[in-house]
């Protein structure tokens, strides 16, 4: 598997990283040399093994249905670049 | 009864698929300890998880496990043992996390199904793909500010059941029995308050069309609708548009649609080609979950007696019409009120005057059963005085405005008020000699011929009884009278 320069393009839009286009080629050699050297795994015969989401062998833990969180406005608000009513202001998004 | 739709160049018959979102009842979000509660100040029930602050972390709050093993349980459907949490990505200003917890690959309930009632008492079940839980998003207003959003994290992270069903429906009124049955599911396991003026229950529907029996046609979906009349409207308008694109001979886009309440029409969302382009991974954060056939089989056992089984008891036992059934079982408060006043009584008779009368007169006063003037115990009382001849059905319809009015017993009603049938023969042949006597010449009149007169007597025995004769002794002795001298 390898990434090509608009596939690495793709990539930082979807992930709104704005890359410029001379960057473009060394990022997907970059990428490349990481998905190359994680291709190792291929040579692992996986047949029959189930896939894998966690290592640990741990069940989810889980809690209670119990209001412990909430009413920390000054909290949530803290880093807010702009903020009116309580409420976090944001540019105009409107579909 | 033919679903099909006539365009100008032959048949039509419309597929439907409906994702319905359904808020999860419970006191707390699902991977955060902030209240899942309605109307609270902007930003009051946001944690430092809802916010995504950094190195915050999701702990899944049980309940909303297993209120979506409920739901699913009411829905005839696989539970699966072992579910996978994933995130969704996309960036929009009222999802901080730039992602949404879902589950995509392995969902917590698979197949199942749902039976419609439609008006004609008929049924249909319609195939339920799987429920899976996810995170609601926050709320955008985008009306207070010319050039600003503002945002509300109260929603984000609130628990949803996604209820994906199989594109089984073929009309718009199929679409809509479903949700109104989904919605009754849901009250009676009270997994989800269904109100869809609040949001808590609101659908996207995929629609295509084709010619009948032929390749499904390419859909489109229309987001977000809340409530069953935009839900219609929506599908209907998107039959119309679709049907008339092919006829014309273009072609539908796949697309996502935008329903405008106000004009009752649809329309494309402005979007980027790659907006669905969400790279679902299982999510780090979250281990595989775990719940176990014990815990399923307790919840299975707890749960309520369900519409269905309702509905097809009272048609088995009671005899009662479809249609009746079917109205009565929708609520699980109706249904209630209704075992409660029909104990012990006619059950058929019941059900009459309930459909009837009483939801005609909470139409009428704006009142819901919740606070309804008459006990389900003084209904079946009044059922019970007609039943046994105390009182006619016609003055019955007296008694029970009064009863909706005051409160108060019908049979106090009945004896304050003096409104007992009579239905001594004595008295009533009493009353009839006097009507005869006072209309002689009529009396000729009909024993010459002229028979439509038995309906005048008639009217004048009940007049003179003050309505409360026997309307049956009377014909009876009238007759006798009348014809037999």
């Amino acid at each position: 598997m390898s990434v090509d320069k608009t596939t690495v393009a793709k990539i930082a839009r979807l992930a709104r990283i704005n890359v410029s286009d001379e960057r473009l080629e060394p990022l997907a050699a970059e990428l490349n040399g990481i998905l190359n050297w994680i291709a190792e795994l291929d040579e692992v015969n996986t047949d029959n093994v189930e896939p894998l989401a966690s290592v640990t062998g741990h069940a989810l833990p889980m809690r209670d249905d119990v209001v412990t969180d909430g009413n920390r406005l000054d909290d949530v608000l803290s880093n807010v670049p702009e903020g009116a009513s309580g409420f976090f202001v944001v540019p105009k998004v409107v579909e | 009864m033919s679903d099909l739709v006539t365009g100008r160049t032959g048949d039509w018959e419309v597929v439907i698929g409906l994702e319905v979102h359904a808020q999860v009842s419970s006191n707390a979000k699902l991977f955060s300890g902030a209240s899942a509660s309605f109307g609270s100040a902007p930003n009051e029930n946001v944690s430092l998880v809802d916010a995504a602050m950094p190195g915050m972390l999701p702990v899944i709050n049980r309940e909303c496990v297993y209120q979506a093993i409920r739901t699913g349980l009411g829905l005839k459907a696989q539970i699966n043992l072992t579910s996978v949490f994933d995130r969704k990505n996309y960036f929009y200003a009222d999802l901080p996390q730039g992602y949404q917890i879902s589950q995509f690959k392995d969902p917590i309930v698979g197949e199942g199904s749902l039976r419609i009632v439609m008006a004609d008492g008929s049924t249909r079940d319609i195939g339920i793909e799987r429920l899976h839980l996810e995170q609601d998003a926050g709320k955008s207003m985008h009306d207070q500010h010319p050039t600003k959003s503002y945002i509300d994290l109260n929603r984000t992270g609130v628990a949803l059941m996604e209820i994906v069903s199989r594109p089984d429906m073929r009309s718009a009124a199929e679409a809509a029995a479903y949700v109104r049955k989904l919605r009754s599911i849901l009250r009676y396991l009270g997994t989800c308050d269904g109100n869809m003026e609040e949001g808590s229950l609101r659908a996207d529907v995929n629609v295509s069309v084709r010619r009948p029996g032929g390749p499904l046609g390419t859909r489109t979906e229309t987001k977000n609708l809340n409530s069953l009349r935009f839900i219609q409207a929506a599908i209907d308008y998107e039959v119309a548009r679709q049907i008339e694109i092919i006829e014309d001979g273009g072609a539908i886009d796949q697309e996502t649609r935008l329903f405008d309440t106000a004009t009752g029409t649809t329309r494309t969302m402005r979007s980027k080609e790659d907006a669905h382009d969400y790279r679902y991974f299982p999510d780090p954060d979250l281990l595989p979950m775990i719940v176990t056939q014990d815990e399923v089989d307790a919840l299975a056992s707890a749960l309520p007696e369900l519409p269905d089984d309702i509905r097809d008891r009272l048609m088995g036992e009671y005899g009662l019409s479809a249609y009746d059934a079917s109205v009565i079982t929708e609520e699980r408060d109706t249904a209630r009120y209704y075992e409660a006043a029909s104990d012990g009584r006619d059950r058929k008779l019941v059900a009459n005057w309930m459909t009837v009368e009483l939801f005609g007169a909470l139409n009428k006063s704006g009142k819901s059963l919740e606070n309804c003037p008459i006990s389900p115990e003084k209904l079946g009382e009044l059922v019970g005085l007609i039943s046994d001849g105390t009182i006619s059905g016609r003055i019955a319809k007296d008694v029970f405005a009064d009863m909706f009015e005051t409160g108060k017993g019908a049979a106090a009603i009945v004896d304050e008020k003096g409104l007992k049938q009579v239905s001594d023969s004595g008295a009533i042949e009493a009353l009839i000699d006097q009507v005869l006597a006072a209309n002689q010449d009529k009396v000729d009149d009909y024993r010459g011929g002229k028979d439509k007169l038995f309906g005048f007597f008639v009217g004048q025995v009940m007049k003179e009884s003050g309505g409360q004769a026997n309307p049956g002794m009377v014909n009876q002795i009238l007759r006798s009278k009348l014809d037999g001298a």
